[in-house]
């Protein structure tokens, strides 16, 4: 019998061994100074470009999309620490992130799309700004669950011994809470932004697929995993090596933020 | 003053989350008028050449995905779960653990590339043979064409793997010391005390867990949208292409933007499958919380655990 679920943890193993082998075996390839810093120019034949534009991309989306959820996210978490541990309203707000959790995110840039881009505020159909909110509606839920989590294992002997200093509630929040969360809530977010970062649904019609670089947040954006998303389709083989070599970009990526969550984790004083 | 600012935040989620329902409610409605409730979601007519617009090939291609997803991951996700808080040695624990978690943090569009380009061809022949050396069972024959039923529902069950087995794994954590010691005081072997004390107390929240891993394999886009064939019918049997609910809103939205009965259908199906991702999640917050019995707050933030 331990063999058998042995075996079974092996099974289970083998497509994350087999992932990673064949990102790295042909996303190196597709890995040179072109791809880092041309953009895609849609050409079918002769050099495609690389992915400067979706690597930029991703970095202004998600970075908006975190200065968005994160303050937000961290923000509900403290009202369902400190005022709303009991009650039916904090029960039901928290009851709704969790179902926001279990939201496809592809409604999320449905949601968008109907209230943001349809009705063309700011100018622009389509627009990084508006994918970036998309992304962060994704976020919140994830960035809420866990600084609740952190937040709740903060002793509340620490909170009452600040208020009998006389220190005013946000006072304690400020200096006492959120220093001591501090490291659970960077881990909290930064696995947020992993999870923000490898999304395309959201971005396929609120940022839509460009191809040039742009800074500007106003106008539609590209990104690194909806660049993928369009290069798979294709029947070329340079697009098909372009799209393994942002594929190992984004699994990257996202690796190194997962990994530097779990450092910052072990430097907590809490649990 | 904090008090209210934060309390006005949390309510303004609350709103937004209304708000949000009523706008795929009433920029559907042009669909659900043309087609009736029941006809937009039981009609097995996808045809956006004639304007018409049932989402039953959408629906039952969304189900077949999930249940061969549940059917093949679920079972793999408690085997890993039972190995690895039972039998498997103490220093292996923890990279066993991550490795699984490395599951959750590759991005879908990477499952699906990797999907199309590796697992198709790879396993293709072995799908021909299957079909053809089983042709005698219902649902199998005919021939196979790359993206399929069954190969999409495969990479959800890589997917999924991770949360069910992370889930699993909490539940039959709270299993209480005592049962697994008196089983084995009673002379069980490991496996029996396993089949006695372990699964019987955790089986409300492996369903629950299971429940959570089929919400996240019915909203999955853009894997499904890259292996399953994108054909609005509904297929004979389980090697054939196929749709579903979040692969036709993706695949069609961009030539639907200036058709406003298409573009409505599509949110309408947004709709159905938002419906559809609350109701079995809402289920499955239940059968955890049974599984539970009792307060035991998840120990630690994990990006698995969405």
């Amino acid at each position: 019998m331990r063999w058998t679920l042995a075996a079974a943890t092996g099974v289970a193993l083998v497509p994350l061994v087999l992932i990673l082998w064949y990102l790295i075996k042909k996303g190196i390839g597709a890995w040179n100074a072109d791809f880092f810093t041309t953009d895609p120019n849609g050409n079918f034949l002769g050099d495609p470009g690389g992915v400067k534009s979706a690597i930029l991309g991703t970095l202004e989306m998600v970075g908006l999309a975190t200065l968005i959820a994160v303050p937000v996210g961290i923000g509900v978490a403290l009202y369902l620490t400190e005022y709303g541990r009991a009650g039916w309203f904090g029960s039901a707000v928290r009851y709704f992130v969790d179902v926001m959790t279990g939201v496809p995110s592809i409604v999320f840039g449905l949601f968008i799309y109907i209230t943001l881009v349809v009705s063309g505020i700011g100018g622009s159909g389509f627009a990084g700004w508006k994918g970036a909110v998309a992304l962060s509606l994704l976020m919140l839920p994830v960035v809420t669950r866990s600084a609740e989590v952190v937040l709740l294992l903060v002793p509340d002997s620490l909170r009452e011994a600040a208020l009998a200093l006389g220190a005013p509630r946000w006072r304690v929040v400020l200096r006492v809470v959120l220093p001591t969360a501090l490291p659970g809530l960077v881990t909290g977010s930064l696995l947020a932004i992993a999870r923000g970062a490898g999304e395309t649904a959201p971005l396929l019609f609120t940022a839509a697929i460009v191809q040039g670089t742009s800074f500007n947040l106003g106008e539609r954006m590209n990104s690194l995993p909806a660049q993928i998303f369009a290069d798979v389709g294709q029947a070329q083989d340079r697009l098909v090596g372009r799209a393994w070599g942002a594929a190992l970009t984004l699994v990257l990526m996202i690796l190194l933020l997962t990994i530097f969550a779990r450092l910052v984790a072990r430097r907590s004083r809490l649990a | 003053m904090l008090r209210w600012g934060l309390t006005g935040l949390a309510a303004a989620i609350l709103a937004l989350i209304a708000y949000f329902f009523i706008k795929l409610t009433s920029e559907s409605s042009m669909a659900f008028e043309r087609f009736g409730l029941f006809g937009f979601t039981f009609t097995n007519d996808w045809d956006v050449s004639r304007d018409l617009y049932g989402a039953l090939p959408l629906l039952v291609g969304t189900l077949i995905t999930s249940a061969v997803a549940l059917l093949i991951g679920v079972p793999i996700a408690v085997a890993t779960a039972l190995y690895i808080t039972e039998l498997c040695p103490r220093r292996l624990r923890g990279p066993l653990t991550i490795m699984v978690e490395l599951l959750a943090a590759v991005p879908s569009v990477v499952y699906g590339l990797w999907g199309v380009f590796v697992l198709v061809p790879k396993l293709r022949p072995a799908e021909q043979w299957f079909s053809d050396t089983f042709s005698f069972l219902p649902f199998v024959g005919g021939n196979v064409p790359g993206p399929n039923y069954f190969i999409a529902g495969l990479i959800l069950a890589i997917m999924i793997l991770p949360i069910v087995s992370a889930i699993t794994r909490e539940v039959m954590a709270t299993v209480p010391q005592d049962h697994k010691e008196a089983a084995l005081a009673l002379g069980a072997t490991r496996w029996e005390m396993i089949r006695t004390a372990i699964l019987p107390y955790s089986r409300a929240g492996i369903t629950g867990a299971a429940m959570l891993g089929l919400g996240r394999a019915i909203g999955e886009t853009i894997a499904v949208t890259l292996l399953i064939g994108n054909a609005p019918t509904i297929g004979k049997q389980i090697f054939d292409q196929g749709y579903s609910l979040a692969a036709v809103i993706a695949n069609e939205f961009g030539e639907a933007a200036n058709d406003p009965i298409h573009k409505s259908a599509l949110i309408a199906a947004g709709l159905v499958l938002f419906v559809l991702t609350l109701l079995v999640n809402l289920a499955a917050r239940w059968f955890v919380n049974r599984g539970r019995r009792g307060k035991r707050a998840a120990a630690e933030p994990t990006a698995v655990a969405v």
